[in-house]
């Protein structure tokens, strides 16, 4: 039957090999022929699809007498019309089509195009070559329709490799999608340039992936860590260069990139475990947001991070099981769930003695980390997800809570039945490991007559596995009806379940035998046969009791047929002939009967069954011996004839034979080991679970060992996130270091950019909902996955370490759990950081408890203001002391020096958030005397209101230059309320704020009265994204609303940022080529000095002047606001007011707009 | 054997010298019908000749019956892993290690896509739309991982056919491909699109639950469990913020959620609190703990047996009221794979009717609504293969049917909330029991 198929697939393969290495005309000919595309019916469907114009069009090469026609559609006839008639076979009509279908691609109209693209996709789905279309195809590359656009990457990235000649033609449109200021389409141009696997591109591809990297859309980041593995695959020389963009990415704080990147760095670097360590609890906390496929492979490559990073937490198991009876709960230091304080110190105290010989092993808080935040997967909708988790706890987690993911793998039994299979194998390994997980689900592996063959063995398989003494009787019931199926494969591999029960449990082996050799009678022969081999293993293990089960099996070979059956009992009775006497001989005379139409293996136990009664009963069998030996020597089989030959001269002795004869009967008859039954699974465990290579039991290609445990835990300071020297000096007031501390900030943070997370849409749920507490947070995302990263009771914990963090610090530190301990020697000697390592050091607190402080921050931020209404403003000096003692608290995140243009180098050595917190605070005391925020240069105000259309009401905005206190990513707009009318505005509020995706506004707190005359001003953030898209809301008063709207100039996009002259230059040397704009302008008579150049460049841009060696040029840099890129600004003067203007950015739509301003500002 | 051993070895010295195995996930996809026609294939790396579906074809033939093919299948230079799907296969094609679940899983989503494109997911709905089909698969993979696997995202980049819009298709030639760039992968919520809108705002909750069970002989419950979802049709506009509460959430056991359900939100408070997708979602799928006995909502009497001679047999089949807390049992069905060796039936139904499949051997008796005055009965001869031995076993009943308006586990929803949002939704939630695997020995 195998063979008929493969005759039968013949013609695909044959048509394949000939389409290679034929032409291609030939090729097209395969395509065409209706005999060999196996379903014509395909081009009824085209025609379906056909537009009328298309029939038109074709319509005109009609006239000629119908020559072969009638193929099938009016394909075939249009193309014999055209032909002229003539009796031409399919071969000259082929390429005809394709002329067509390149007519079609060259007209101007978008709809011929783009039916053109659909018929030769179809084509490709189908697998027919489209090749020979590839120059046709390539010119509409540019095609500005969408949709034909879409359909020629898909042909391109088909056939790209192909023909790489072509293929360069259509390069210089992606280079040009790079620079899009559209996210998608620069993404999409990306990803088509990837995936053309053209080696000469390499260097593009390289320049074009580095660039998106660090584009602002995550989705562009995402699509960047993509490439990655692409470019790795056509060029692995570029390894080096890729593991650097993969480092960088992998700081990336979105979720949307996590994923892809770790996925890259599995692909091309998953040794590199290094590049994790600084990542390792960023990735844990943002795991639960990260799309289901890459929280697979991000668990996946945790799993062996942690393998080569943590101890062993069942490293003490043995010492523990003599002890209580296994339970290690106690170990998992304070964070298990479910715990008893009580009841552990007294375990402790008892274990105290045992423990002493080894030093007690106490899981690192990053370990903890890591299995807290992926149990909530387990409750995934994903069944990869839920076996990621599971197989992460297998191989990590302590063995008393491994149990947790019994009940997820039991629930996706329930899905499809592939699923069912790789989990039931998985389980079936498990199960060997820890049976008792599984044991309360028994009932869940009881086998549907309906189940596949497959399905239903693996489930016996864990049934068996799960037996023990107490629930055998139940499995044993289930197994008898097993028997009885109409399934005959599964019947035997029943038979085989019952036999492994028998010998793993002692009791019930009788109970056992004896159903199994009930089963001797059965009348299908596959049964008996599989019972007969069963029981003979369990036989060897008590012969001697069962002398009367050999006897009937004795009498089963006059009717079992099968070999393997005959094999075993022949083999049984000659092991056991001294058990069996009298029979064994009769058994012998009538096998000699039969010998020659045995099967091989048959007649190899006839001759050892006679040589074996041979030495225990000559007398009787002698005879019978040699005659069967006599026939095994001129058997067909060589084997036979050797065994017969070897045994002739080993049994019979004769005066040439050997000194081995002597021992025939202790080579024969000796006692022999009885079988073990294992499961097939046994050891599979050496595979890390879930993978291909443990479901094939082999290894596959690409398969990364899981690593033993290390004997001693590594370093586990290497994870901690750098925390910001900031705390430590300005705590200690030790401010000169600063300056010189200041570019390891720049670099080390401010490229890969912490904030860059949170510019756009998608992070600004993960980092901005929590801050803004008032928001009604927009999804579930970051505020939530930190708080699932902790147990309940932990949070209680962490509330009272807060306060105790209030305390001095010192005392706090004293408290640290036990689980400090080891680090403790190291911490003494580095005391000078005490407050920042003790932070990094409380497991993911370095990263979660952030959001908590910075809740609270806002918390007193409207303290602040409350008591700002009640007109009391507080000292300045008063808060920031309050912010002092929270210090450590504060977020990592935010830090990046940001000083405003008046900021003194003091102010610019204080992290941001610090920065912003000061000056949050300040604001908010000062906002009834905006005098004291006015910064160095004016402000432009602009209207918002204006008094006519405000029916009295007044507002002007200004960009206060001023970071947004509750959000860092946020512009601060200063509102100025001015009411002119005669009576009073109450309640002053906003409302309906439209805007672009992505944007955000924090709106200012109400004004609840705004006498006649009065003035007010109140400050609100706005996100504008880096772009300069308007902020439309209602502006509400208790009577009125008026549509207003906010659109800022590009030049308050940004915020100042303080550079050294070195650091501009280098930074200005990576924002090259497409980074760099540059105009030659002529200054403005009244601005040919330095001084009114800086002044007019700052009024444009909220720049602060980076300090320059010569005076002919003026530098300034910035960041924007929202993605924190660099903007770098130089402004050279020559001669007679000629100047040139350079601004780097990497946002280059930034960067282009600012030229124009800046361009105008010098101009005027 | 020897092939098998020459196979590793191979593969062994491939990663010893340190070549790099082409590294992706899924390499390529073949669309193979059931009966062994190839009638798509798309690539994501470098094209793989569908020469090597022969081996799938090769295990196919073995297995004989389509279900028991390997899923996953080793052939001397790749791995192909397959899901059989609407009488379909979906075989990837892979390279090196990835989790099988990994592949498995994202098949069959790619075939749940289908599903909500198309309305179903077949060989011929696939072929009249394989460009779109195409086109899907180009977004759903990039390199071999998934990028958009929510059809929330993929329905705003390549849209899905309507009748109508095919109509004004061909009549303005336009297609099915988004004119607008999509928002989705970038708004807030990666599963919900930016810009809803509806007229009428609403939103159905569907509790249905599945009675997997295992009754034996004599009608005594061998194994029984009851298995649930919730799912969901929310038509409302803008960002809607729910929070869907149960009555007695202490009953589930085990849940699984769809990825915008907040975990921690349940943990707490045992409230299901999400931004929806828009329109059909499967919102949780639980399980009911296994303390609480499970009731059994009819009882089976049966009596079939194969005389030893005059080959044939005798069935008789009574279905009666058990557990029905009341309800109206209905939409019952009685399914029978019988032992090869019957040939034909001779039966008399009270209620209903039924059929017998020569060739799949399956007895289906349709009997509808169940009446506790009138117990449906089906009861007559089979006539068996003469000259072959009665059959070992007898066959088992599996049991299909429907209870509308009840959650038999006594799961209700107490009340669902808005948020976020001004205008009044209707909501709606309706509860539905029905049997899972539930069969009956006989």
């Amino acid at each position: 039957m195998t063979a008929m198929q493969k005759l039968l697939q013949l013609p695909v393969n044959a048509v394949n090999i000939v389409k290679t290495v034929q032409s291609q005309v030939q090729g097209q000919e395969e395509d065409k022929s209706p005999v060999l595309s196996p379903d014509s019916g395909q081009q009824t469907w085209y025609n379906a699809l056909q537009p009328d114009e298309l029939r038109h069009l074709r319509s005109g090469g009609s006239g000629g007498g119908g020559g072969g026609g009638g193929g099938g559609g009016d394909q075939d006839e249009r193309a014999a019309l055209e032909e002229g008639g003539g009796g031409g076979g399919s071969f000259q009509t082929q390429p005809l089509r394709h002329d067509d279908l390149k007519e079609m691609l060259d007209s101007n109209k978008d709809s011929l195009k783009l039916e053109a693209m659909k018929r030769i996709v179809a084509m490709i789905a189908r697998g027919k070559n489209a090749s020979d279309l590839f120059p046709a195809v390539v010119k509409n590359v540019a095609c500005k329709n969408i949709e034909v656009k879409k359909l020629v990457y898909v042909y391109l990235v088909r056939y790209a490799e192909e023909q790489q000649d072509l293929a360069l033609l259509s390069i210089s449109t992606f280079q040009r999608g790079l620079k899009d200021p559209n996210q998608l389409i620069r993404a999409s141009a990306l990803r088509v340039l990837s995936s053309i696997r053209v080696t000469i591109i390499v260097p593009i591809m390289m320049l074009a992936i580095k660039e998106a990297a660090s584009d602002m859309s995550p989705y562009v980041r995402k699509t960047a860590a993509h490439a990655i593995p692409k470019l790795y695959s056509l060029d692995p020389e570029q390894k080096d260069q890729l593991i650097e963009v993969i480092e960088k990415l992998l700081a990336d704080k979105t979720t949307l990139v996590a994923g892809s990147v770790v996925m890259a760095f599995e692909e091309v670097c998953p040794e590199r475990i290094d590049l994790i360590h600084k990542n390792y609890r960023k990735l844990c906390n943002l795991l639960i947001d990260v799309e289901e496929w890459g929280q697979v492979v991000i668990i996946n490559m945790l799993t062996r991070y942690a393998r080569t990073q943590f101890l062993n937490p069942n490293i003490n198991e043995s010492l523990l099981e003599e002890g209580s009876g296994g339970d290690k709960t106690f170990y998992g230091s304070d964070e298990d769930e479910d715990e008893d304080d009580d009841e552990k110190e007294k375990e402790k105290k008892a274990e105290a003695a045992a423990m002493a010989k080894r030093k007690p092993y106490v899981m690192d808080p990053d370990h903890r980390l890591l299995l807290r935040n992926t149990k909530p997967l387990l409750q995934s909708r994903n069944a990869a997800v839920v076996m990621a988790v599971a197989q992460l706890y297998f191989h990590l987690a302590p063995k008393a809570e491994v149990g947790v993911i019994a009940k997820a793998l039991v629930r996706l039994l329930r899905s499809h039945s592939e699923v069912q299979f790789v989990v039931l194998q998985n389980v079936a390994t498990m199960t060997i490991k820890r049976r008792g997980m599984f044991e309360p689900y028994l009932k869940s592996f009881y086998i549907r007559s309906t189940d596949p063959t497959q399905i239903k063995v693996l489930k016996l398989e864990v049934l068996t596995n799960l037996a023990n003494e107490t629930n055998i009787s139940t499995i044993l019931r289930e197994f008898q009806t097993y028997i009885k199926s109409m399934d005959k494969d599964f019947v035997a591999a029943t038979i085989q379940a019952i036999g492994r029960c028998a010998t793993n449990i002692g009791e019930v082996r009788d109970t056992c035998l004896n159903g199994l050799v009930q089963l001797l009678s059965n009348r299908d022969e596959l049964v008996v046969a599989e019972s007969v081999v069963v029981i003979k293993k369990l036989l060897q293990m008590q012969p001697e009791k069962h002398s009367d089960i050999i006897k009937h099996m004795a009498k089963l070979t006059d009717n079992i047929q099968v070999p393997m059956a005959r094999a075993s009992i022949l083999w049984l009775i000659g092991e056991y002939c001294e058990h069996v006497p009298k029979i064994a001989p009769d058994v012998l005379r009538k096998m000699a009967k039969s010998f020659t139409n045995e099967e091989d293996i048959v007649k190899l136990q006839i001759i050892n069954l006679a040589a074996k009664l041979y030495l225990t009963n000559s007398k009787q069998t002698k005879l019978l011996t040699q005659y069967v030996l006599n026939l095994a020597k001129y058997d067909q089989n060589y084997d036979i004839r050797d065994r017969a030959r070897f045994i002739r001269q080993l049994i019979v002795p004769t005066e040439k034979s050997g000194a081995l004869s002597k021992y025939a009967k202790k080579l024969f008859l000796a006692l022999k080991p009885a079988p073990v039954l294992e499961s097939p699974f046994k050891d599979r465990d050496h595979f890390q679970l879930g993978s291909l290579s443990h479901l094939l039991n082999a290894k596959a290609g690409g398969y990364q060992e899981l690593p033993d445990w290390p004997e001693a835990a590594p370093d586990p300071s290497v994870r901690n996130v750098e925390v910001p020297e900031w705390t430590k000096c300005s705590s200690r007031e030790k401010r000169k270091e600063k300056k010189v501390e200041k570019p390891f900030y720049s670099d080390s943070e401010g490229e890969s950019g912490p904030t860059e997370s949170a510019d756009s849409e998608s992070d600004s749920a993960t980092a901005s909902d929590s801050r803004s507490g008032s928001e009604e947070s927009g999804s579930g995302s970051e505020s939530e996955s930190e708080e699932d990263s902790e147990s309940e009771e932990e949070e209680e914990e962490k509330k009272s370490k807060k306060k105790e963090l209030k305390k001095p610090v010192q005392e706090s530190e004293s408290e640290q759990s036990s689980e400090e301990e080891d680090r403790k020697p190291e911490k003494k000697s580095k005391q000078q950081k005490s407050d920042s390592e003790s932070e990094s050091d409380e497991d993911e607190e370095s990263e979660s408890e952030s959001s908590p402080s910075e809740s609270e921050d806002s918390e007193s931020e409207a303290e602040v203001k409350k008591k700002k209404k009640v007109a009391e403003s507080k000292p300045p000096s008063k808060p920031v002391k309050k912010e002092k003692k929270e210090m450590s608290l504060l977020d990592l995140d935010d830090f990046e020096p940001a000083p405003s243009p008046q900021v003194t180098p003091v102010n610019t050595l204080l992290s941001n958030s610090l920065v912003t917190d000061l000056e949050g605070l300040s604001l908010s005391d000062s906002v009834l005397s905006p005098a004291t925020i006015a910064p160095s240069s004016a402000l432009k105000n602009y209207e918002l209101l204006h008094r006519i259309t405000g029916e009295g009401l007044t507002v002007e905005y200004c960009f206060s230059r001023q970071p947004f206190s509750p959000d860092a990513n946020m512009v601060a707009v200063q509102l100025q309320f001015t009411n002119n009318s005669s009576s009073d505005t109450k309640s002053l509020h906003m409302e309906d704020v439209k805007l672009q995706s992505g944007m955000r506004v924090k709106e200012f707190p109400e004004i609840e009265l705004l006498p006649a005359g009065e003035t007010a001003s109140a400050v609100m953030g706005i996100d504008f994204c880096d772009s300069t898209q308007a902020a439309n809301f209602q502006l509400c008063t208790h009577t009125k609303k008026f549509f207003v709207s906010i659109q800022p100039p590009v030049g308050e996009l940004m915020r100042t940022v303080f550079l050294t002259e070195n650091e501009f230059k280098k930074e200005q040397g990576q924002l090259m080529g497409m980074n760099e704009i540059t105009e030659k302008l002529t200054l403005d008579a009244r601005c040919r000095n330095e001084h009114a150049i800086v002044q007019r460049v700052t009024a444009a841009a909220n720049l602060s002047r980076v300090p320059c060696g010569s005076d002919k040029e003026c530098r300034f840099a910035g960041r924007t606001v929202t993605s924190s890129s660099l903007v770098l600004v130089t402004v050279a003067t020559r001669e007679e007011g000629a100047a040139q203007l350079t601004v780097n950015c990497e946002k280059m739509v930034i960067g282009t707009m600012l030229v124009k301003d800046i361009l105008l500002a010098l101009t005027q | 054997m020897c092939c098998l051993l020459i196979v590793i070895i191979i593969i062994n010295e491939g990663i010893n010298k340190g070549f790099i195995v082409a590294a992706e996930m899924i390499n390529s996809l073949f669309l193979i019908s059931h009966t062994g026609d190839i009638f798509l294939e798309k690539h994501w790396k470098s094209v793989i000749s569908r020469s090597v579906c022969d081996y799938f074809f090769e295990a196919k033939e073995k297995a004989g019956d389509l279900e028991n093919v390997p899923p996953i299948l080793q052939t001397p230079h790749h791995y192909l892993i397959s899901v059989y799907r609407g009488k379909l296969f979906f075989l990837s094609v892979v390279q090196t290690e990835v989790p099988p679940l990994f592949v498995v899983e994202f098949l069959h989503r790619v075939a749940d896509t289908f599903q909500d494109y198309f309305g179903e997911c077949s060989e011929t709905v696939i072929k009249d739309n394989v460009v779109i089909v195409y086109e899907l698969l180009e977004e759903m993979l990039d390199n071999g991982f998934p990028l958009a696997t929510e059809s929330n995202v993929l329905m705003e980049m390549i849209r899905p056919p309507t009748i109508l819009r095919s109509v004004v298709n061909t009549l303005t030639g336009g297609s099915n491909v988004g004119e607008k760039l999509p928002t989705g992968q970038l708004s807030i919520i990666p599963w919900r699109r930016a810009g809803v809108k509806y007229t009428n705002n609403e939103a159905y909750f569907d509790v249905i639950e599945e009675i997997d069970a295992i009754v034996d002989k004599s009608g005594t419950t061998v194994f029984a469990e009851i298995q649930g979802v919730v799912e969901a049709c929310v038509k409302l506009s803008g960002m809607p913020d729910l929070t869907l509460s149960f009555m007695n959430p202490r009953l589930l056991d085990d849940v699984s959620f769809h990825p915008c359900v907040r975990f921690k939100r349940w943990e707490a408070d045992r409230v299901l609190s999400f931004i929806p997708p828009d329109g059909n979602f499967r919102l949780m799928s639980y399980h009911v703990s296994s303390q609480n006995l499970v009731a059994i909502p009819v009882y089976v009497k049966q009596n079939i047996s194969f005389l030893e001679t005059g080959s044939c047999g005798r069935l008789e089949i009574t279905i009666g009221p058990k557990q029905t807390m009341g309800k109206t049992v209905e939409a019952l069905m009685v399914t029978i794979h019988m032992p090869k060796s019957v040939l034909s039936v001779n039966l008399t139904a009270t209620q209903g009717s039924y059929t017998y499949d020569l060739t799949t051997k399956a007895l289906i008796w349709t009997i509808g609504k169940l009446n506790p005055q009138k117990l449906p009965n089906l009861r007559g001869s089979l006539s068996m293969q003469s000259g072959v031995p009665k059959p070992e076993e007898n066959p088992s009943i599996n049991l299909d049917l429907k209870i509308q308006q009840l959650a038999i586990s006594g799961l209700k929803v107490s009340r669902l909330d808005m948020y976020g949002e001004k205008y009044k939704p209707f909501k709606g939630v309706k509860y539905l029991t029905k049997a899972g695997k539930f069969q009956v020995r006989t």
